[in-house]
């Protein structure tokens, strides 16, 4: 328990409390260093378990295979596919939420409740439910293997829309009147005023939403059926083949560490932005 | 709450909310409709046209043994992420939380695993267990113990189930250390004073006072093992053996996409529908009332 005093732990109950701590941390950490030591050695290190739990020296042959050649697709470019994936829903989530939520917050129109439900409507529907039937929409628009067809059917989603929302309200009102006062129309006060209040708050979305888009999965597994348009997340699928002597298992570790790290340096180094954007989505 | 001062613009608001609606409507909207309006068709063998059957196909789901297995599976699945990765949660948060200076070092290195994709996720646990070349696979058989997850239906569901949990320890420790550090300590000082002992103050006073944080993760989890989990699926047991580890949004791919029975697919996806909302509208009308932090 937290405080100070009569609550406070210390002797060798704080030490144990480390203790556990600690070993939860190894085990929390424990399968992704196993996959950093198979990215470092041999395939016949890998299929004569057991596995050393010493890292070896084919890090730079593993990794240059994994990002030159891959398996069916070179890692480099599944990994410009995820970027671009990532960035298009992340960018585009965060516009046309900034847009709605203004619509909706400081106008007063015909049908706007109706938006606003509609808009709703979609927090209820994720894309894992209604496969079949958006699948054969984006095939209709012949958007299959292409960028659009990968980020446009995730880029609709209530969440961000609700935070801006959320937010808008809490801005004051002498600002619009000031800014009214000065003669500023909407599109300036949206400009000049509200977005850069905004700031922390599409920084805190901006986190939250590229480890989504990253690491979706079953879109892109559909959406591309061209190995060249595959993304890292569904494509490392394809590398692992059903006879364990097949897959090029030091190849495959390779690509997985590479497959975590963007979303997993951005959670590390944004620590506080994440959290916040965490928190604040989940109201 | 409403806005007090407002702009005077007729077309401009429906300009900015075009973008949202128009993709909305194409890719949410319609779809949707269509997955109602699939449900209640057969398409005939040669898939040249659809005989219209009403309830038909939802009629057939609800007595089709393997649908209600998948459903059961489904609630098993859910229910054991739920609990283990909310109580391993739970249990390094409070030990978090007592050591004050460090909870923050803590927190930093049990954060990430949130950002790994649940498809690698299920590409690490599926090398770690491999049959023939796992090192945890290996030690166990030292051990004396035969595991094949390839094999066993038990040890599939155990396999899927770790591997979702320990995407979502540290999304649990992160809600669960911000309400234990949100109890005033004066209350935790007075019940020491009263000479109650940790595990009784635990008991009486943190565990109460964190039942909002509880049960709102209990509703997060259940909604991340019903729909955010077919990665997982997908890269380790492809639902087998035998259909062991089929959840719902396993089956509804499985059947549409594999199988190309695009009405019981179809069907599949509005019973999910109804499942989401249902959750949807607990959790809003829950969050209304939530302790804020």
């Amino acid at each position: 328990m937290n405080g100070a005093g009569m609550v406070e732990k210390r002797g060798w109950g704080l030490w144990l409390t480390h203790v556990l701590l600690l070993l939860g941390v190894a085990l929390v950490c424990f399968p992704i260093y196993v996959t950093l030591v198979a990215s470092t050695v041999t395939q016949q290190d890998i299929v004569q378990p057991p596995l050393p739990l010493i890292p070896g020296s084919h890090a730079i042959e593993n990794y240059s295979k994994a990002l030159w050649s891959g398996v069916n697709t070179p890692v480099w470019r599944m990994l410009m596919n995820s970027t671009v994936m990532a960035l298009g829903i992340t960018v585009g989530k965060i516009i046309i939420s900034l847009l709605s939520a203004y619509a909706i917050v400081y106008f007063r129109f015909p049908g706007r409740s109706f938006c606003f439900w509609t808009i709703f409507l979609t927090l209820m529907l994720p894309v894992e439910v209604r496969i079949v039937p958006t699948y054969e929409v984006v095939a209709g628009f012949g958007l299959l293997n292409s960028y659009a067809g990968l980020t446009l059917p995730l880029i609709a989603s209530a969440t961000a829309t609700f935070l801006f929302r959320q937010f808008f309200m809490t801005v004051p009102d002498e600002l619009v009147e000031a800014a009214r006062i000065d003669g500023a129309g909407p599109v300036r006060f949206f400009f000049d005023v509200l977005l850069p209040l905004s700031r922390t708050n599409i920084a805190a979305l901006f986190v939250i939403l590229f480890i989504y888009g990253w690491n979706q999965y079953l879109w892109p597994l559909l959406v591309t059926t061209d190995p060249a348009m595959n993304t890292i997340v569904m494509g490392i699928k394809q590398m692992i083949s059903s006879g364990d002597d097949w897959t090029e298992w030091p190849v495959v570790m390779a690509t997985a560490i590479l497959a975590m790290l963007p979303p997993v340096a951005v959670v590390v180094f944004m620590q506080r932005l994440f959290v916040k954007g965490l928190v604040e989505t989940e109201k | 709450m409403q806005k007090r001062v407002i702009f005077q613009n007729k077309g401009l608001p429906y300009l900015l909310l075009l973008p949202q609606l128009v993709i909305t409507a194409l890719f949410f909207l319609w779809p949707a409709g269509q997955a109602i309006y699939q449900s209640a068709f057969i398409p005939d063998p040669f898939g040249l046209k659809s005989q219209f059957v009403g309830l038909g196909n939802f009629e057939f789901l609800l007595g089709d043994r393997y649908y209600l297995e998948s459903f059961r599976t489904t609630a098993v699945f859910s229910l054991l992420v739920a609990a283990v990765s909310m109580g391993l949660a739970l249990l390094m948060a409070v030990l978090a939380d007592r050591v004050i200076k460090a909870a923050m070092v803590y927190r930093t290195l049990l954060i990430w695993p949130y950002a790994v994709a649940p498809a690698i996720a299920g590409v690490l646990w599926l090398f770690l267990f491999n049959p023939s070349i796992g090192l945890v696979a290996y030690y166990l058989k030292q051990m004396g113990y035969d595991w094949n997850h390839v094999l066993n239906g038990d040890e599939a569901m155990a396999l899927v189930v770790v591997a979702a949990s320990w995407k979502q320890i540290s999304y649990n420790f992160l809600f669960f250390l911000a309400g234990l550090q949100a109890i005033p300590r004066s209350l935790l000082e007075a019940a020491a004073i009263d000479g109650a002992g940790a595990w009784r103050r635990f008991w009486t006073i943190v565990f109460p006072l964190l039942s909002p944080t509880t049960f709102f993760l209990l509703v997060v989890n259940l909604v991340y093992a019903f729909f955010d989990t077919f990665g997982i699926i997908h890269t380790v047991t492809a639902g087998g053996p035998e259909r062991s580890t089929m959840i719902l949004v396993y089956k509804v791919f499985a059947d549409g996409f594999v199988g190309q029975d695009l009405g019981s697919s179809a069907a599949q996806s509005v019973i999910l529908l109804l499942v989401v909302g249902l959750l949807t509208v607990v959790q809003f009308r829950f969050i209304e009332r939530r302790v804020h932090y």
